[in-house]
């Protein structure tokens, strides 16, 4: 056997390890850039962008309490879990240029599962741990799941639906599709709205997902004192920090991947003449811009814009206003397809 | 031996100092010139120390003014939750003498009777400049401790 027969291997073994470490260090780069630019429109300075860097070499240096009372072994799997769910929700997602790496083995639904464990994990570890603030804490997070999940799902059929009317003999739920065939230039006027009313539904089910401000209600600071992961120190508590940074990639890539999988490769194409990995090193760094500005517009403008709302309200929201807005959508396109065809 | 354990040492505090985590424990006057040094003039984020909500992801325990015979049980407690290691900042002069209730009878004079406090800072109540002298201290302390093991 020749080299080239060891190659698949090779990539299979080594590009999980290598996305795992793109996810962290790029998450807690945009993290690094959300305290900064929230800062400077509290007028502060802030910290330097370095700092969730530092924050997390502290937590790994810190003691690691597990609670008299706590069941140890859910209590310590807890933080691995969310992390490695979120490192495997990563392989399933196109990075920029680069194809999935398990795009042949599950499409969205398989993703839409993964994308729960993260949070079932810290409800799992909040219920563990043996304070009553903690399982409040843990409630909540169950309720936050509950609610954002079903917008989430519409948003997904509705573009698998599009998709298996669109192109028949492709897989619907496939994210391949979805990079390959954008929607925006497949639809009418009236798909348009729906697309612009799903990319905004999404935007805020994408805010609740990764726990920021207005939903930070399953570790609200100031009523719950860190809900679930209260008891957490140390280790655990690093590697929840780094879970919570991976995890805006994670959904940043899904948004990018829905709605802008333009590349500027396919774009300056017919003007410049650029080898290989020039236009893939372009195309990646188009995607680092992308995943910026979504995480500038999801978290930052939120957090700074506006304070927690109440559980209740959460619901409501998700399961009343985004939920309709979701099926508005869904109905507008479904229009426009029939009206089209 | 020893200066390996100096190495570490100075590894391990230049990575604490970085980043440092703060829960307040106060029922006095003692933390309200504390408040301009989280906000926007002083703005503490700056040194990465930012407040937390429970003293169980706290680097730094903040005891601000006076403390009575009830809420002493209460510091002791909270500075028992705190993870390893750990380091106490006092803020007024209550805390260090009494201050004002010098002669009153429910509430403790010398606060490091009770916990191990790491720095005293003085005034009625300390205004933020003393408390950034009292970081930048420690970051002094930290920077020396590298530059002897540097230095070896």
């Amino acid at each position: 056997m020749s080299w080239e027969n060891y190659m698949p291997y090779i990539y299979a073994i080594f590009a999980p390890f290598a996305l795992a470490l793109f996810g962290i260090i790029y998450g807690l780069v945009l993290k690094g850039f959300d305290r900064k630019l929230a800062a400077h429109m509290q007028w502060r300075v802030g910290p330097p962008l370095r700092q969730p860097f530092y924050d997390v070499l502290k937590l790994f240096e810190k003691e690691n309490i597990v609670p008299k009372n706590a069941v140890p072994w859910i209590f310590n799997s807890a933080p691995i879990i969310s992390m490695g769910a979120l490192i495997l929700a990563l392989l399933y997602l196109p990075i920029g240029p680069f194809n999935p790496v398990l795009g042949n083995y599950g499409d969205l639904i398989v993703l839409l599962y993964i994308l729960a464990l993260p949070g079932l994990a810290m409800m799992l570890g909040g219920f563990s741990s043996s304070s009553p603030y903690s399982a409040v804490g843990a409630q909540r997070e169950f309720i936050m799941i509950l609610s954002y999940e079903f917008p989430l799902a519409i948003i997904i059929f509705t573009f698998a639906w599009k998709y298996s009317i669109l192109y028949p003999n492709l897989k619907a739920f496939s994210l391949l599709t979805f990079v390959e065939h954008p929607l925006w230039q497949n639809v009418g006027i009236l798909g348009f709205i729906g697309l612009l009313i799903l990319l905004i539904t999404m935007l805020v089910v994408t805010t609740g997902e990764v726990g920021r401000m207005p939903f930070d209600i399953a570790d609200a600071g100031t009523e719950i004192s860190g809900g679930a992961l209260l008891e957490y120190t140390g280790k655990n508590l690093g590697l929840f920090y780094l879970a919570d940074a991976v995890k805006i990639v994670v959904m940043g890539t899904l948004i990018i991947t829905f709605f802008f999988p333009y590349n500027l490769s396919s774009l300056l194409l017919h003007y410049f003449s650029l080898p290989h990995y020039a236009w893939l090193t372009i195309d990646f760094l188009f995607y680092l811009l992308k995943l910026f500005i979504i995480s500038f517009v999801v978290v930052t403008v939120m957090r700074v814009a506006f304070p927690r709302f109440r559980v209740d309200q959460v619901v409501k929201f998700y399961w009343g206003y985004a939920t309709l807005a979701s099926l508005i959508a869904l109905s507008l396109i479904v229009l426009d397809t029939v009206g089209g065809v | 031996m020893v200066d390996m354990d100096k190495k570490v040492m100075a590894r391990k505090m230049g990575r604490l100092i970085r980043s440092i985590w703060i829960f307040n424990w106060f029922n006095s006057c003692g933390v309200t010139e504390l408040l301009p040094v989280v906000a926007s003039i002083y703005d503490m984020e700056r040194f990465g120390l930012i407040v937390v909500d429970n003293p169980k992801h706290a680097d730094v325990l903040i005891v601000g003014g006076y403390q009575t015979e009830k809420s002493i049980k209460r510091v002791i407690r909270i500075y028992n939750q705190m993870p390893e290691p750990k380091a106490v900042m006092a803020l007024g002069s209550c805390t260090i003498t009494g201050g004002m209730y010098w002669d009153s009878y429910n509430t403790i004079k010398r606060l490091s009777d009770y916990i191990p406090v790491t720095i005293y800072v003085p005034g009625c109540p300390p205004r933020p400049e003393a408390v950034f002298q009292a970081v930048g201290m420690i970051f002094e302390h930290v920077n020396q401790l590298k530059k002897e093991v540097k230095g070896k």
